[in-house]
């Protein structure tokens, strides 16, 4: 018991939590609460005079959310030493995954009525459109090969294969960029984090 | 709608209480005096001197303004609620979010309120806004408004003519332009604390545009004094071009003789033109403004077709006789 005080709350956490078996469900329910929430706004119309917008706004913006928090596990795992937070680096890119074909969706569905023509029209001709498809199509890959099944497979490539995420989240954050008509606050407070993600790794490659 | 009088009448009751505590209450029932009596003196002028023509269906959503002209314009048309006209707004001034300006404008002193005109005119100087109103003919508008941003909606907005306004001005010949600039007051406005935007917010019109008889000052909206984030106490209104051109909470009129600076233009001059007329064929560089949301339509409704010079271009196509839209867009 004395000795559990002396480690402090941070190491019990740290040690206790992810094993309580009620954890890992836990989690998945709380990256669903964004979901839950357009659902609920969309059927209790709540989500404002212009829904559609506020849809597809706010899925993409999960979608950039969950990348940088699936970014940032093995950073926080190393720095930590928090080792089973790599147990939770597969659901939280998916769902960074979920979102971003919500947006997408809420896109053809709700702002272009699934009118392919006027889809793939949109995507050529709009730079922000095309980057935007471009890091989705990246993400398709990724998604279907997060099984360890396909791990297993590809063995060497899995982890090259998933080096993909980067150039994913730098167009993504591009994308965001380049719809913004004057206020870059936001995509610009993204982007310092993103940076900070990215250049760690890179510190961490050249000390090796 | 008893949901929409009651927003506005209480939106209305916080808006004496807060002028009051900085303006004498003596002040501020003044203006709203002036306003009213505009109002009947040109109720009485219309009833008296011209044949009444057919109005817009009595107001659902109550008349602070006795004598309220209510002119033919926009009959017909299914107006946007008070509530989604009044908590969706663009005014960086108070923030570049959509639902900025409802929550940070409600401080906002818009009395006494001054606007100074300058430039290429006989009478110049700094007007206190009561004396501007005074001459003004108060009538009711249903405009369709359309932002460049492909949402749209339709407001009955309450103000005068603004060519009426420029006349008593006396504009000389070398008056080619009328520009706009809106207060710039970052203790006020907490979005020009930063530098979102090249403060002040600054538009402007060719004269012969300004003189359209469409062109509207308005200071109230669904018969209620103009609230705080939708321009108060005095903003434009020109329904055939994109919303941006509809500068709000205006200290300064100029005649120019040559095109004024207009801070959407500069800001991004391949996206927002001068004209910047609402256009269905001539598409925003990263949307198409074809179609638009109509705001309050929710998200399986369609969209609407977007009409070239926002369907008003019986009364304003002449004005761009020969000249290439997609040029000068």
């Amino acid at each position: 018991m004395d000795a559990m005080i002396k480690r402090g709350w941070f190491m019990q956490i740290k040690e206790y939590l992810p094993g309580l078996c009620f954890f890992k469900p836990l989690v998945f329910m709380i990256c669903l609460l964004p979901f839950a929430s357009f659902v609920s706004g969309a059927i209790n119309q709540q989500l404002g005079p212009n829904p559609v917008e506020a849809m597809i706004r706010g899925f993409g913006d999960w979608g950039i959310y969950f990348l940088l928090i699936g970014l940032s596990i093995s950073p926080i795992r190393k720095i930590f030493n928090l080792n089973w937070l790599i147990q939770y680096r597969r659901m939280i890119g998916l769902f960074a995954f979920f979102y971003v074909c919500l947006h997408f969706t809420s896109y053809i569905w709700f702002e272009q009525f699934f009118d392919i023509e006027k889809i793939i029209k949109d995507i050529i001709k709009r730079p922000f459109i095309t980057v935007g498809f471009i890091s989705f199509l990246m993400l398709v890959p990724l998604a279907l090969t997060s099984t360890n099944k396909m791990m297993r497979r590809l063995k060497k490539n899995w982890g090259r294969l998933h080096k993909l995420v980067y150039p994913v989240s730098i167009l993504t954050l591009l994308h965001y960029f380049m719809m913004v008509k004057a206020d870059y606050l936001v995509p610009g407070v993204l982007l310092v984090i993103l940076s900070l993600l990215l250049a760690y790794r890179v510190v961490v490659n050249l000390k090796k | 709608m008893s949901i929409i009088i009651k927003t506005a009448r209480t939106h209305n009751l916080e808006q004496g209480i807060k002028s009051s505590e900085i303006t004498s209450e003596s002040d501020y029932l003044n203006r709203r005096e002036f306003i009213k009596q505009s109002g009947l003196l040109a109720g009485a002028a219309w009833a008296g001197g011209l044949s009444l023509p057919a109005m817009a269906g009595e107001s659902e959503y109550g008349n602070d303004f006795e004598g309220l002209i209510k002119t033919p314009y926009g009959k017909g048309e299914s107006l946007t609620s008070f509530k989604d006209a009044t908590t969706y707004n663009n005014f960086y001034e108070f923030g570049t979010g959509k639902k900025d300006p409802a929550a940070n404008a409600q401080q906002f002193v818009t009395d006494p309120w001054s606007i100074t005109v300058e430039g290429e005119a006989n009478k110049t100087g700094t007007f206190h806004l009561e004396d501007i109103l005074k001459h003004a003919q108060m009538e009711e508008r249903i405009y369709r408004f359309r932002c460049v941003e492909a949402w749209s909606m339709v407001v009955p907005w309450v103000g005068f003519s603004l060519a009426e306004m420029l006349k008593r001005f006396e504009p000389n010949s070398k008056a080619k332009y009328v520009e706009f600039e809106t207060l710039y007051d970052p203790k006020q406005m907490p979005g020009q604390k930063r530098r979102v935007l090249d403060w002040p917010y600054r538009d402007g019109l060719r004269m012969d545009e300004a003189m359209n008889p469409l062109c509207f000052m308005a200071v109230g909206l669904y018969g209620h004094d103009m609230p705080n984030q939708n321009g108060a106490p005095i903003r434009l209104v020109v329904p055939w071009k994109y919303g941006f051109k509809n500068i709000k909470s205006i200290v300064k009129i100029k005649f120019t003789e040559h095109q004024p600076v207009c801070t959407w233009n500069t800001t991004a001059p391949k996206e927002y033109g001068f004209y910047s007329n609402v256009n269905p064929d001539v598409d925003h560089p990263r949307w198409s403004q074809a179609t638009e949301r109509k705001l309050g339509t929710n998200f399986w409704e369609p969209k609407t077709k977007t009409q070239m010079f926002n369907g008003y271009g019986e009364q304003v196509a002449h004005l761009y006789k020969g000249m290439d839209l997609t040029k000068y867009f």
